[in-house]
């Protein structure tokens, strides 16, 4: 097809668009790129070109790059023992979501019923409560039934809070399944079981892959519930990140946690590179986003 | 599918759902109408060399043995809604009945915690899901213009301030605007003022979250226009143009219409997501200039002396009232549809 529109909105429309890469893509080169300096270049007050150059970085280590504040933020602040944790959460929230979501969303999916329809509902008011508010009704029990601070209770936390969720996801992918499949299975002397386990899972494999994407990421993502949640040795990545903050600025050591800022942000760079596809149909599915 | 069939396979889902969201509802009523212990005063005497001395002090043994017997504190009724540091009603009325005009009203209204982080709230809400959503459909259109080749690397990069963890998202940009970052420094630079900074300006600061607001959730109204786009129905477009549509008649009359259903959905979760407006606060440090409702609670439980749990009940309660509010159109809706249906 031949692009028949006027230069001139042919331009204004590259122009906006590189603005708008720019803009989405410049924080993070910027930051990762400056990850390396020494923090006098990286905040520097006297030109933003000493952290393209890292003319203080040569001054105070003899190369243009330097390790010492991944150096600094892994090993002399243990930063791998909080990634252990968030990976253990990350991984333990993604199944058991998916495992409890997929058979709830493919009741709902199946039942005509009026009530099912009300629990979508009532996963729609859910998915809009404040993370923080849920928190501050969690706290007193929690403290009471001592199982405050370690992680299986956020595990268990995170995945509730998902749900709603979830249930929407998986619920909408279910729809677009035929029902004629399960229920064939049925006449075949299939149990409702056998058949969603031998019939219809087999070819929910990408709406799956899917909703454990966006699962994924809120456990990843969730600042509000494991901060307030996990006890100082259980801290995963992102609140320890935020408290790490508070105790190094004081020490002038900004740049560990811009070290650990980037070794968080890589994880999804990487996981946006390979399901751009199911990221993008994910959130047009018709569905919620997480 | 039977009754008994679909409470086996929902069972799980519904049972975490009621023990980790119903039930804390629940309990963060109850206790937004109980506040701490006061302190129980001992007077004990001290006899030195030169006489007595009463001193008084807290009775820790006394206090732990209260909160092992009532661990909520002592029943307050609805004090912790009206006192200061959330509806201030006599702060408010007395705002009210003596005041120096609308802009001296909003000014002390603005003192109190709760309407300064409402007011915040609302206007990170009602500011950042329109403009967010109008970044979106304009990277969209532009999007759909340009070579198949390149919309894949293009949707990559678009998908990043999405997709990166709020507060790690905020944390960049407030490393960016600090005054010797490149962005502060450049606003310095631009305006002339060498003291421009996050800290000083409660403008700039909520300016700032405000622009960080649109960046992060612009992305989402993107993909879902995007997506949308690809649906256009090409003879409708075709027509509107053979009958003499300019381009943006064709955008404004078959385009948006389209989109239309797309764009109340993308506005329900936007709104949803953006009332609970909390981790750029803590990324920014913006606390002295802007705060949330969702940073008010969060501030009560990590509260340096021991955690107000009834200050906190009572913000959570009333930020939950704000989401149902938020929520009521849609519910209200949903039920007439329903209702036509069964009829």
């Amino acid at each position: 097809m031949v692009d028949r529109r006027p230069l001139a909105l042919r331009g204004l429309t590259t122009g906006f668009l590189a603005v708008w890469l720019i803009a989405a893509l410049f924080p993070f080169a910027w930051t990762v790129w400056g990850s390396f300096k020494v923090e006098a270049d990286f905040f520097s007050r006297e030109s933003w070109w000493f952290a393209i150059e890292g003319t203080r970085t040569q001054a105070q280590t003899g190369g243009s790059f330097t390790l010492a504040g991944y150096e600094g933020a892994w090993i002399k602040n243990e930063f791998w023992k909080p990634v252990i944790n968030t990976l253990i959460v990350t991984i333990c929230v993604t199944c058991i979501s998916l495992f409890v979501g997929t058979l709830g969303g493919y009741a709902l999916a199946r039942s005509g019923q009026r009530y099912a329809f009300w629990v979508l509902i009532a996963a729609l008011v859910f998915r809009a409560m404040p993370h923080i508010t849920l928190v501050s009704g969690y706290l007193l029990p929690f403290f009471q039934l001592n199982i405050w601070g370690v992680l299986p209770t956020t595990i268990i936390v995170l995945v509730a809070i998902n749900q709603p969720f979830t249930l929407w996801m998986l619920h909408s992918f279910f729809l677009s399944i035929p029902k004629d499949l399960d229920e064939s299975a049925l006449v075949d002397g299939c149990t409702r079981f056998q058949a969603f386990r031998m019939v219809i899972m087999p070819v929910m494999w990408p709406g799956v892959v899917t909703t454990g994407l966006f699962s994924f990421l809120l456990a990843y993502n969730d600042f509000a519930v494991t901060s307030m949640l996990l006890s100082q040795d259980n801290q995963t990545m992102i609140p320890k990140i935020a408290s790490f903050l508070g105790s190094i600025q004081n020490e002038g050591n900004v740049m560990y946690a811009v070290a650990a800022v980037v070794s968080a942000t890589v994880p999804l760079f990487v996981l946006v590179l390979f399901f751009q596809r199911q990221i993008v149909s994910g959130l047009t599915a018709g569905a919620v986003k997480g | 599918m039977p009754h008994r069939t679909f409470f086996a396979f929902i069972f799980p889902s519904l049972l975490a759902m009621v023990l980790f969201i119903t039930l804390p509802i629940f309990s963060v009523v109850a206790q937004s109408f109980f506040v701490e212990h006061d302190a129980i005063l001992t007077t004990v005497e001290n006899c030195g060399p030169f006489g007595c001395e009463a001193e008084t002090k807290v009775d820790t043994e006394a206090m732990a043995k209260l909160r092992a017997e009532a661990p909520m504190g002592k029943f307050a009724g609805f004090s912790n809604y009206l006192n200061r540091n959330h509806l201030a009603v006599a702060e408010v009325s007395a705002i009210f009945s003596d005041n120096n005009g609308p802009r001296d009203i909003g000014a002390r209204l603005m003192n109190l915690p709760f309407y300064r982080a409402l007011a915040f709230t609302l206007a990170y809400c009602f500011f950042v899901t329109p403009l967010a959503m109008a970044l979106g459909f304009a990277v969209a259109l532009a999007v759909n213009t340009i070579p198949k080749l390149l919309r894949g690397p293009t949707i990559f990069v678009s998908l990043l301030p999405m997709i990166i963890t709020p507060l790690v998202g905020s944390l960049i940009l407030s490393w960016m605007f600090n005054p010797a970052g490149i962005l502060g420094a450049g606003l310095q630079h631009l305006t002339g003022d060498p003291t421009l900074s996050l800290r000083a300006s409660p403008a700039l600061t909520w300016a700032v979250l405000l622009l960080y607001g649109v960046w992060t959730n612009g992305p989402f109204s993107f993909v879902v226009f995007y997506a949308g786009l690809q649906s256009v129905p090409q003879d409708t477009l075709e027509s509107a143009k053979m009958d003499g549509a300019t381009r943006w008649q064709a955008v404004r009359f078959v385009i948006i219409p389209h989109l239309m259903p797309l764009a109340t959905f993308v506005a329900l979760v936007q709104l949803m997501d953006n009332f609970r407006v909390f981790e750029p606060i803590v990324g920014f440090s913006a606390e002295a200039n802007a705060t949330s409702l969702s940073w008010l609670v969060y501030n009560d439980l990590v509260s340096q002396d021991s955690a107000q749990f009834g200050s906190a009940g009572a913000t959570s309660v009333m930020t939950i009232i704000g989401v149902l509010i938020l929520l009521a159109p849609v519910l209200l809706r949903t039920w007439r549809d329903f209702n036509r249906k069964v009829v």
